[in-house]
């Protein structure tokens, strides 16, 4: 066996008989749906709060129109002064007093009409009573044009806008989020692997100095060859646990879409797309709007996107786990490696917001395509452009080979930095060194 | 001459410290080697280079006439001073690891490794953690992976720091043992007595510079300055002492009243040393006269200060 891939056996080994390593592959799924159902669970607890609002209504036009809902419950306030009804409403903590004067008409009405609160209100608890008083404001408006009451009401008519692709494709509604969140996963993937794998090697090189074991290997194999065989073997042990967890999530999307009775087989059959056969005054059942989804979801680019995730994090971890080597070769213990790794720690959170805020609303704009490009950002941004397709429509061709070779050229200068303060840093102990030492170690 | 290795100027500077400044030796093949010299002077950066660690600046290493090549390697056996291993992996998997690494077969690295295992007394400990080892257990199976693969050169960087004196001895034996085999040995340590005896050459390191180096043999022969240590049986110590003191220089001298002894070191202008025994002889009963070799702790304070101006 050749050095090199004794050293990852090692490496590889060790991190996976490690017991942390196997609680942690048995527990961060447990931990990842428990975590999503507390949120669901706290989500609707927090939304579950009622809300009591006070109104005076001085004048004669809203009298009817304040009637319980899920959310909110009015208490209606008679013949008594603003003053009043101010303190009433304070030393009962109700959440805001509606204060409608009289005037002439609506519109007059509504330009005296104010809302008193404790703090600033909530958009969503202003936005419900704006509805409330626009509803009556419009009729008011229409009425005075000549429309009865009653058509008034027929005239309120929402519909739901049905798209279609130019190939007459259904498209359901929400599906672009759901592709650019699938993307934004593989990102985000990414950045935790890098962050936690790129951690165990850091570690792992300060154990080997710390131990002094690092003294006895490095007179049979070069340094390089150690850093190498110690970043493919950890990175082999994570790809081990993603299997673990992907064929455990597989099983778990079985037993789900069961479950919720979709039809597994017929994924494979109705592809490609849905006809635009469901107009009119039908309208789908929940199940066949889920079986739409998972439909949508089955025709999915995966295999496309599932290979770039690979080339992608393969560059991506190299050239971020080489820094973390180097960071650990160049300390004597875990804490002082702070400094060093906030710089790393930037670019990767950097990526993560600049793909939620920009990428996800415009995933071919200037700053997307920017930050797919530089190498220390695109394994996480490009990833998230990437689920709308290559080539036309998509990401272009030629960004992504440029995006690749750029990565792969930083990936070669960053190791070759990396492994030459390594070389230096694991034989060198006690002292914290500074950034400027590390660029003297560049020239040793 | 034969020789195994030979360095030739080696520099290495790192940042602004001088750490080797043309340094040069040459070791003849199955002898054994002594690099000396305090904290600091340069030894562990002289082992790592020829053991292609760390590359020098300037100068040349030969291996076995050779340049120093990347598989040379394989045939330099180095225990560091700094030394460890895996803590928490098992004792046989961590020493089948290193051999390996040194290039040996699966089963060529077992054989061996039972054979030293049975040797040294450590059978028992294959199967355990390391981290469970007591530090001399540890030396030993470091000792081991190091002599494994059977290399021409092994080079010991402070090999008897750590042990216990029973241990040291049973080391020192099996690497005698490895010396008449014919293999060549580097010992590099400041504590210069615990080597002195082993080291057929020497070279004394000092600030990045080698100040001695040589043969052991010729090296304490010319420093030696004709130095005895004198023991005599007679009544009056004094008036002897004083006797002597007029012609020669004497140092360390003890006068034992009641057993009448008296002890002293003397320097004599020349290696003749029968007229002077036979003026002792005339006073009372000689009991000890020995040359003073000097110590090569003394010959390198001697050098230093020689160099460094004072004398």
């Amino acid at each position: 066996m050749s050095k090199l891939s004794l050293i990852i056996r090692r490496e590889y080994l060790a991190k996976v008989r490690n017991k942390s390593f196997v609680i942690m592959t048995i527990l961060s799924p447990v931990l990842l749906v428990g975590m999503i159902v507390l949120i669901a669970f706290l989500t609707k607890v927090n939304d579950s709060e009622k809300r009591i609002i006070a109104v005076l209504n001085e004048g004669p036009y809203f009298s009817t129109d304040f009637s319980p809902t899920d959310s909110y419950s009015y208490l209606q306030y008679e013949k008594i002064s603003i003053e009043s009804a101010k303190d009433s409403t304070r030393s009962m903590g109700f959440y805001g007093l509606l204060h409608i004067p009289d005037a002439e008409n609506v519109e007059a009405t509504l330009s005296k009409t104010v809302f008193y609160t404790e703090d600033a209100p909530l958009g969503g608890v202003v936005d419900n009573l704006e509805d409330i008083l626009q509803y009556r404001l419009h009729q008011y408006k229409l009425t005075t044009l000549g429309l009865s009451a009653k058509e008034f009401a027929e005239l309120d008519d929402r519909f739901i806008m049905q798209t279609a692709t130019f190939e007459g494709e259904q498209n359901l509604k929400g599906i672009n989020e759901i592709k650019a969140l699938i993307g934004g996963g593989f990102g985000y993937l990414i950045m935790m692997f890098i962050i936690i794998y790129g951690g165990f090697v850091m570690r792992s090189v300060i154990e080997e100095k710390t131990s002094r074991i690092i003294e006895v290997i490095i007179s049979s194999v070069q340094p390089f060859q150690l850093m190498l065989g110690k970043i493919i073997g950890t990175s082999l042990a994570g790809i081990t646990q993603f299997i673990i967890w992907i064929i455990s999530a597989a099983i778990l999307m079985v037993v789900v879409m069961i479950f919720f009775g979709i039809d597994v087989a017929a994924l494979n059959q109705n592809a490609p797309g849905i006809p635009m056969g469901m107009q009119g005054g039908e309208v789908p059942t929940a199940v066949d709007t889920l079986q739409l989804y998972a439909e949508e979801l089955y025709r999915f680019p995966w295999m496309m996107l599932i290979v770039f995730f690979i080339i992608y994090f393969i560059l991506g971890y190299l050239i971020y786990s080489s820094i973390y080597a180097a960071i650990g070769a160049a300390v004597d213990n875990e804490t002082d490696t702070q400094q060093f790794i906030f710089p790393i720690i930037l670019p990767l959170m950097l990526a993560i917001y600049v793909g939620f805020f920009s990428v996800f609303g415009n995933p071919h704009g200037p700053i997307a395509v920017g930050f797919s490009l530089f190498p220390l950002t695109s394994p996480i941004v490009m990833l998230m452009r990437l689920p709308s397709g290559i080539g036309a429509g998509g990401v272009p061709v030629w960004q992504l080979i440029a995006s690749i070779l750029l990565l792969i050229v930083t990936f070669i200068g960053i190791v070759w930095l990396a492994a030459k303060i390594y070389r230096v840093g694991i034989l060198m102990y006690g002292k914290k060194p500074t950034y400027k030492e590390l660029w003297k170690w560049l020239k040793y | 001459m034969d020789l195994i290795m030979e360095a030739e100027d080696l520099t290495k500077r790192f940042g602004n410290h001088l750490a080797l400044n043309k340094v040069s030796i040459q070791m003849p093949r199955g002898s054994i080697y002594g690099v000396l010299g305090p904290n600091g002077a340069g030894k562990t950066t002289l082992l790592r280079i020829i053991n292609q660690i760390t590359i020098p600046d300037q100068g040349t290493v030969y291996f076995d006439g050779q340049p120093l090549l990347p598989e040379h390697v394989m045939q330099i056996g180095y225990l560091p001073e700094e030394r460890g291993l895996y803590k928490s992996m098992k004792v046989g998997e961590q020493v089948m690891y290193l051999a390996q690494l040194k290039g040996l077969s699966k089963t060529e690295a077992k054989t061996r490794l039972k054979h030293w295992f049975e040797r040294l007394e450590i059978g028992d400990w294959w199967g355990r953690k390391v981290q469970e080892l007591s530090k001399g257990m540890a030396q030993k199976i470091q000792f081991i992976v190091t002599i494994l693969h059977q290399p021409k050169l092994l080079i010991f960087d402070e090999p008897f720091s750590g042990f216990d004196p029973i241990n040291a001895n049973l080391i020192k034996d099996e690497i005698l043992a490895l010396n008449e085999k014919g293999t060549s040995i580097i010992f590099s340590t400041h504590r210069m007595e615990t080597v002195e005896e082993l080291c057929e050459y020497i070279a004394l390191l000092n600030e990045a510079e080698i100040i001695l180096d040589g043969k052991l043999s010729d090296i304490k022969k010319a420093y030696k300055n004709n130095m005895f240590e004198v023991g005599i049986h007679l009544s009056d110590g004094e008036a002897l002492l004083k006797e002597i003191q007029d012609t020669f220089s004497i140092s360390a001298e003890h006068f034992n009243q009641l057993e009448k002894q008296l002890e002293f070191n003397v320097q004599l202008p020349d290696s003749d040393t029968s007229a002077f025994l036979n003026f002792l002889s005339g006073k009372g009963t000689v009991n000890n006269f020995v040359e003073k070799i000097p110590s090569t702790s003394d010959i390198f304070i001697r050098t230093v200060q020689s160099k460094s101006g004072h004398v």
